[in-house]
C-alpha cells in the first residue's frame, strides 16, 4: 500500500515538474543615467521614467539604475538595483525603497567630467545576463555623446543577444544645431553598434509616450 | 516546345493544326464506341459507389436513431419513475404526518361530538308541568257568587296564592333558561374546534387528491413510454431540448460567477504561491485560484449527490444513509472552509489592490494619497462575495446534471442530422457522377461531330440508293 502511495506521489511530482515552464517570463531593465556636464540637469525627467517603470514592472521583475560617468564599467556606478519579490505586498515595499534611493541620488548627484556610455552598456549587459530575465532592456538616458578619458579602451563589440537598447531623451547639442548631421550620425553610429551586437535599437525622445519603452518590438 | 514539335510544316501552322484536328477527330471517331463504354462504366461505378455509401450511411442513421430512441425512452422512463417515486414519498409523508394520527383525531372528534350532544341534551327546553291545582281553581270558580264575604276572601286568597306561584314559576323558568344559555355559550369553542379539525382534514384530503391526480398524469406518461409511442418520444425529445438550452443558459451564468470568483482570488493567490512562477503558459497563482474554484464545484456536486438532489454518481446515491450523512457533513465542512478562505483572500485582495493603487498614485504625483472615506464598504462587499460565491457555485450540479442528460439526446439529434446530410450529399454526388458520364459522352460526340455528320450523311445516301426506284417501274 505504502509503495503504491509513493509511486502515485512520484508520478504526480514528475507530471507537475514536466509541466513546469523553464522559459523565464520576467523582465529585466537596466537604466543608465548620464550625469555628465549640462545633461545632469535632465535627471528630473529620468525620475519620471523610473517612476513609470516602478509602476509598470511586475513582481519578480528586475530594475537597476546606474550612472554614466568617467568610467562606467563598474558595479560602483549602480545607484539602485532590485529583483522585486514575487509577493505583491513585499514588491510594493521594495519599489517604495527604490524610489527613495533614486530621489536621494538625483538630489545629491554631481556632474562627471567625462561620459563613458560604452562601459555602462557593457556593465548593463553583464548584469542583465546574470538576472536570467526573459525580456531584457537597457535604457540609455543620455545625449549619446561619448567623451572618454585618454587611455580608456572602449572599442569592444557588444554582445547584446536578446537585449533591446532604448535611447531616451537624446537631446540635441549646440553643435548639432549648427550641423544636424552630427546628431543623425551619432544616432546612426549607436544603432549600428547595437545591431552589430545582435541587439535591437530604439529611440524615444517623446517622454509622453513612455509605454513604448517596454513594447515588444 | 511540344507544340512546336507538333507543327508538321512550320511555314503553315494552320494547316498543321487542321491536319492534327482531323487526325484526332478520326481517332476519336474510331474509338467512339469503347470510349463511350468506358466513360459510362466509370460514371456508373462512381455513381453506384456513392449510392452504396449513401445507403450504408442511411442504415447507420437508422441504427443511431433507434439507439437514440432507446436512450431517450430509457432516460424518460427513469425520470418519470423518479417523479412517481417522489410523489409517492410526498403522499407517504402527508399520510404519515396528517392521517397517521387519524385515530386520535377521530377520537377527539367523537369526544367533541358527544360533549356537544350532551350539552345539547342538557339544553332541551322542558315545558313547565301544568299545576295540579288547576282543577281546584276550576271548581272554585264554579261556586256561584252570593256576595258572601267569606267566599270573596277565599277567592282573594286563592288569587294571591296563584299570583305568587305564577311569579315563582316564572323565576324558576328564567333561571333554567339562563343556565341553558350559559351552557350553549360554552359550546361555541367546541363547535369552532370541530369546524377547524374538519377543515384540516378536508385540506389534507384535497392535497392527497391533487397528488393522486399528478400521479395519475405521470402514470399515463409512464404507460406511454412503456408502450414506446411516437407521442412519448416527441414529448421527451422536446423536453430534452428545452432542458438542454435552459441548463446551458444557467451554466453560462454559473461560468460568469466562476470568472468573478476567479478574479477575486487570483491576485491574493500570488501572495501565497508567488507571482513569478508559471505552470506551462499559465501563472501558478492563476492555476491555484482555478483549482480552488474547481474543488468548490466538485464539493458542491458531492454535496448535492449525497443529498440525493442530483444523480450524476449512482455510487454516492447508493451509499447507506449513515455514510451518506457523513459525506454530506464532510463536503459541507470543506465548502465552509473554502468559503472562509475565499473571504479572507478577498480581504487580502482589497488590501493589495489598495496598496498598489497608493504606490502608483504616489509614483505619479510624488504625494502620498490619503485613503478615501468608507473604504470598508467595498472590502466587506468583496468578503461577502468571496464567502457566498462558493455556496452559489454548489448549485451548478443541478443544471450540470440536466445538461449532461439532455446533451445525450441533443447530440444524438445533431448527429442524426449530420448523418442525413452526409447521406444526401453522397446521393447527390452519385447522381452527379451518373449525369456527368452522360454529359461527357455527349461532349465526346460534340468533339467528333464532323465525323458523325459524315457518317450519318453516308448512311442516308446508302439508304436512298437502296430504296431508289428502278427506271420503268412505277412507284
Amino acid at each position: 500500500m505504502k509503495r503504491m502511495i509513493l509511486l502515485s506521489l512520484s508520478i504526480t511530482v514528475l507530471c507537475l515538474s514536466s509541466c513546469a515552464d523553464t522559459t523565464s517570463r520576467s523582465t529585466g531593465v537596466y537604466m543608465l543615467l548620464d550625469t555628465s556636464g549640462t545633461y545632469a540637469a535632465e535627471l528630473e525627467k529620468a525620475q519620471s521614467i523610473i517612476n513609470y517603470l516602478l509602476g509598470t514592472l511586475q513582481p519578480g521583475d528586475t530594475l537597476a539604475v546606474a550612472r554614466i560617468d568617467t568610467a562606467s564599467f563598474s558595479e560602483k556606478d549602480i545607484v539602485a538595483k532590485f529583483t522585486f519579490d514575487t509577493r505583491p505586498s513585499t514588491s510594493n515595499a521594495q519599489k517604495r525603497a527604490f524610489r527613495e534611493t533614486v530621489d536621494n541620488f538625483v538630489s545629491s548627484v554631481k556632474g562627471s567630467p567625462n561620459t563613458d556610455i560604452t562601459g555602462g552598456v557593457l556593465q548593463a549587459t553583464e548584469y542583465l545576463n546574470e538576472t536570467g530575465a526573459g525580456q531584457k532592456y537597457i535604457l540609455v538616458f543620455s545625449d549619446l555623446k561619448e567623451d572618454l578619458v585618454k587611455g580608456y579602451h572602449r572599442d569592444i563589440p557588444f554582445q547584446l543577444n536578446g537585449i533591446k537598447v532604448v535611447a531616451l531623451n537624446v537631446t540635441k547639442l549646440r553643435s548639432d544645431n549648427v550641423d544636424p548631421r552630427e546628431y543623425l550620425d551619432r544616432l546612426e553610429d549607436w544603432r549600428l553598434k547595437v545591431e552589430a551586437g545582435v541587439g535591437r535599437w530604439k529611440v524615444i525622445n517623446d517622454l509622453d509616450r513612455l509605454e513604448r519603452i517596454l513594447e515588444g518590438s | 516546345m511540344i507544340l512546336r514539335n507538333l507543327i508538321i510544316w512550320p511555314s503553315y501552322p494552320m494547316l498543321s493544326a487542321f491536319i492534327w484536328i482531323v487526325v484526332t477527330v478520326l481517332l476519336l471517331y474510331l474509338a467512339r464506341r469503347p470510349a463511350h463504354h468506358a466513360i459510362l462504366s466509370l460514371s456508373r461505378v462512381v455513381s453506384n459507389g456513392f449510392r452504396l455509401a449513401s445507403r450504408s450511411v442511411l442504415l447507420a442513421e437508422k441504427r443511431v436513431a433507434h439507439r437514440n430512441r432507446e436512450v431517450l425512452l430509457a432516460a424518460g422512463k427513469e425520470a418519470v419513475e423518479r417523479d412517481i417515486e417522489r410523489e409517492f414519498y410526498r403522499v407517504n409523508a402527508v399520510v404519515q404526518r396528517d392521517l397517521q394520527s387519524y385515530p386520535t383525531l377521530h377520537r377527539s372528534m367523537s369526544d367533541l361530538v358527544s360533549r356537544i350532544d350532551q350539552d345539547y341534551r342538557e339544553n332541551t327546553e322542558t315545558p313547565p308541568s301544568p299545576p295540579g291545582w288547576i282543577k281546584a281553581v276550576e271548581a272554585v270558580s264554579k261556586i256561584p257568587s252570593t256576595r258572601d264575604t267569606m267566599v270573596t276572601n277565599i277567592l282573594q286568597d286563592i288569587h294571591k296564592t296563584l299570583k305568587k306561584n305564577h311569579h315563582d314559576a316564572m323565576e324558576e323558568y328564567k333561571n333554567v333558561s339562563r343556565k341553558r344559555h350559559a351552557v350553549l355559550t360554552k359550546m361555541i369553542p367546541y363547535w369552532r374546534k370541530l369546524t377547524h379539525t374538519v377543515d384540516e382534514v378536508g385540506k389534507t384530503i384535497t392535497g392527497l387528491i391533487e397528488r393522486g391526480n399528478v400521479i395519475d398524469h405521470r402514470m399515463a406518461e409512464y404507460e406511454q413510454i412503456r408502450a414506446r409511442t411516437d407521442r412519448a418520444e416527441r414529448t421527451l425529445s422536446s423536453s430534452s431540448m428545452t432542458q438542454f438550452f435552459i441548463s446551458a443558459f444557467v451554466l453560462l451564468i454559473a461560468t460568469g460567477g466562476a470568472i468573478i470568483n476567479f478574479n477575486l482570488i487570483a491576485l491574493p493567490m500570488s501572495e501565497m504561491v508567488g507571482g513569478g512562477s508559471y505552470l506551462g503558459p499559465f501563472k501558478t497563482s492563476d492555476v491555484a485560484a482555478l483549482v480552488i474554484i474547481f474543488i468548490e464545484c466538485a464539493m458542491g456536486i458531492y454535496l448535492l449527490e449525497s443529498l440525493r438532489i442530483t444523480r450524476l454518481f449512482p455510487v454516492i446515491g447508493a451509499l447507506d444513509d449513515k455514510l451518506r450523512k457523513r459525506m454530506i457533513w464532510i463536503a459541507f465542512t470543506i465548502l465552509l472552509v473554502l468559503a472562509c478562505v475565499e473571504a479572507s483572500l478577498a480581504f487580502m485582495r482589497d488590501m493589495i489592490a489598495a496598496d498598489l493603487q497608493a504606490l502608483r498614485q504616489s509614483l505619479a504625483s510624488n504625494i502620498d494619497v490619503a485613503q478615501p472615506a468608507n473604504r470598508w464598504i467595498p472590502t466587506v462587499g468583496q468578503m461577502v462575495m468571496g464567502f457566498v460565491l462558493p455556496f452559489a457555485l454548489t448549485f451548478v450540479a443541478i443544471p450540470l446534471e440536466s445538461f449532461v442528460y439532455s446533451s445525450r439526446t441533443v447530440m444524438g439529434v445533431v448527429f442524426i442530422a449530420f448523418i442525413r446530410s452526409v447521406a444526401f450529399l453522397l446521393r447527390l454526388f452519385g447522381n452527379m457522377a451518373r449525369y456527368l458520364g452522360s454529359g461527357l459522352v455527349n461532349l465526346y460526340d460534340l468533339l467528333i461531330f464532323p465525323a458523325l455528320w459524315a457518317e450519318s450523311h453516308l448512311k442516308n445516301r446508302k439508304q436512298t440508293t437502296k430504296f431508289k426506284p428502278k427506271e420503268g417501274i412505277p412507284i
